[in-house]
């Protein structure tokens, strides 16, 4: 029951898209979000559409698969629409019916700020589904690394993220023994109001908690006998290099920034 | 005979746990030579996994010395020097591996040493070969068993190049195939490639294999010698909680009775021949 959580959402095929530099992905998936803010115009919304599905074609991924990642933000997405569409003032009325009054300034305004969040949910997925945690993490500490200067703990942030995702499938077969154990002894997780499954949790939650400080505390003792002492002077065994496509993903996404920029000032 | 190195001495070495009593071990002293498999043997709690924790500088001894590959532990500087050259496997085969990929994990050791990359694939690739693990540099931890595990660690610690090894009850929770195979791979690297292995066990079984054994009990080094030496002391064995090969044990029973069999009878194979010995089978037969 607990072996269909799968690790982040990574999606893994292989494509251009899944293959561009990690650190390359992250700067492009800040960039279009800093994209999808300057869009002001309808032009610039199918601009931004455009880009999504092309990206999600290139990268294999299933358009489904990104509809899918709305689905947790489907009230906020219906919540933004309503209160955009009734209580933005306007002048073009289109509709009045008793006390709603529907204008076309409102209409207008309510696509663009849904819109507006289901293509951020979009381009960051794409990133996460295109990019295992792993190299995330990479991508992570390389671009923090200047910050070491001020102290910022990049290096050991991503080892905690990479030991995490390390012990995930450990600590999942380790609930699933203690669940059984705990069953076979009587106990019952399923029945019983929600008061009573959160206490039956607590004899699975403790010995949980008491082996995985065990482990860290093996753990810690295996990574210092392999001489590891923090950050410093080490090398990597992942060696990211920039390639020409990573070149060529920069330089759309920039013709992509730049197109948007230039309709919103001429088309407006 | 040209004498062979020392690779790790012992002298007059103690530990005491914080907030303990009682040492957990004193008064230790043992040489071990280059190229030597030497077994430490003893039972839960007798202070042998504190051995193995000085040797590899994690503890630091309270009273005496160790001496490792020529560094004395005591001497912050050269812990690092100490831990490369001294590599280390632990019980628990999942609480050591530290990344989600294989041949990342293997690599580690080389990263926190600071080994340029392009130098770490070829390490990485022999030391994968040589525990016969190639097969699975690509695969995540947690799909290999707990023997496939532990041939990852060593792995880990090959690729450093250590002149030795301590296996710290390295077999202790693995099934008996699993066990069979990691042993195996250790007693091959011994041979063949001329590590020094110190591998610390309960089982007596593996330590019959060793060139020689160290028996611990009560934090104490109470008994040195090749196996066939210690384990022919049947009831000094037992009076320490430890048990003698099962042949062994047999062989003696048998002498008891009146069976006049040789001493330090080891294996099966031992058994058979001393008895064939005694009562040649007729060849008709």
């Amino acid at each position: 029951m607990l072996s269909d959580i799968t690790m982040g959402q990574y999606f893994p095929v292989d494509s251009p898209i899944h293959r561009l530099d990690p650190r390359v992905k992250l700067i492009l998936t800040l960039a279009f979000i800093v994209a999808v803010f300057l869009a002001h115009t309808a032009a610039g919304y199918v601009l931004l559409f455009g880009f999504i599905f092309l990206v999600s074609r290139l990268a294999r991924i299933p358009f489904g698969m990104l509809l899918k990642g709305l689905r947790p933000l489907r009230l906020i997405l219906i919540l933004t629409f309503l209160l955009n569409l009734f209580f933005t003032p306007g002048e073009t009325v289109l509709l009045h019916f008793w006390v709603i009054t529907l204008t076309r300034e409102a209409l207008r305004q309510a696509a663009f700020y849904s819109l507006r969040l289901v293509f951020l949910v979009m381009g960051t997925s794409l990133l996460t589904l295109t990019t295992s945690p792993v190299s995330l993490s990479d991508a992570l500490e390389l671009l923090f690394s200047p910050l070491k200067k001020i102290h910022f703990p990049a290096h050991e942030l991503a080892m905690m993220m990479t030991i995490a995702l390390r012990f995930i499938p450990t600590l999942l077969d380790e609930t699933d023994k203690i669940m059984k154990a705990q069953m076979a002894r009587g106990a019952d997780f399923e029945s019983g109001n929600l008061v009573r499954r959160a206490r039956s949790m607590v004899p699975l939650l403790v010995p949980l908690f008491v082996s995985a400080f065990r482990r860290a505390g093996d753990l810690a003792m295996a990574m210092e006998s392999r001489c590891y002492h923090g950050g410093e002077g080490r090398t990597r065994f992942r060696v990211l290099r920039l390639t020409r496509a990573d070149g060529l993903a920069l330089a759309v996404m920039a013709a992509l920034i730049g197109l948007i920029v230039l309709e919103g000032i001429f088309l407006t | 005979m040209e004498e062979k190195q020392v690779r790790i001495q012992l002298e007059d070495a103690a530990y005491t746990y914080e907030g303990a009593s009682s040492p957990a071990l004193s008064g230790a002293s043992a040489i071990v030579r280059e190229g030597e498999f030497v077994a430490v043997l003893g039972h839960n709690g007798s202070g042998k996994s504190t051995l193995a924790k000085l040797l590899n500088a994690l503890y630091l001894p309270s009273e005496g010395r160790v001496v490792v590959c020529g560094y004395d532990t005591s001497r912050e500087e050269f812990v690092w020097e100490i831990r490369r050259r001294a590599g280390m496997i632990f019980q628990n085969p999942d609480n050591q591996i530290v990344a989600t990929v294989v041949k990342e994990d293997v690599a580690f050791g080389l990263e926190n040493l600071g080994v340029p990359a392009e130098e770490m694939y070829p390490r990485v690739e022999s030391a994968l070969a040589s525990v016969r693990m190639s097969r699975y540099a690509d695969s995540a931890p947690h799909q290999l068993s707990g023997g496939q595990k532990q041939r990852v660690a060593v792995a880990g610690i090959l690729a450093m190049e250590p002149s030795v090894l301590i296996a710290d009850e390295a077999t202790a929770m693995l099934d008996p195939s699993g066990r069979r195979d990691v042993l195996e791979t250790i007693r091959d690297l011994n041979r063949n490639k001329g590590i020094t292995v110190v591998w610390i066990t309960h089982f007596m079984e593996e330590a019959a294999l060793a060139d020689r054994i160290l028996v611990v009990s009560d934090g104490r080094i109470v008994k040195e010698g090749i196996p066939r030496e210690v384990f022919s002391d049947v009831e000094g064995m037992r009076a320490l909680h430890l048990d003698v090969p099962r042949m062994t044990s047999l062989a003696a029973d048998l002498r008891r009775e009146g069976m006049p069999l040789r001493e330090g009878i080891l294996t099966v194979d031992d058994l058979v021949k001393e008895v064939e010995r005694l009562c040649p089978l007729k060849s008709a037969i």
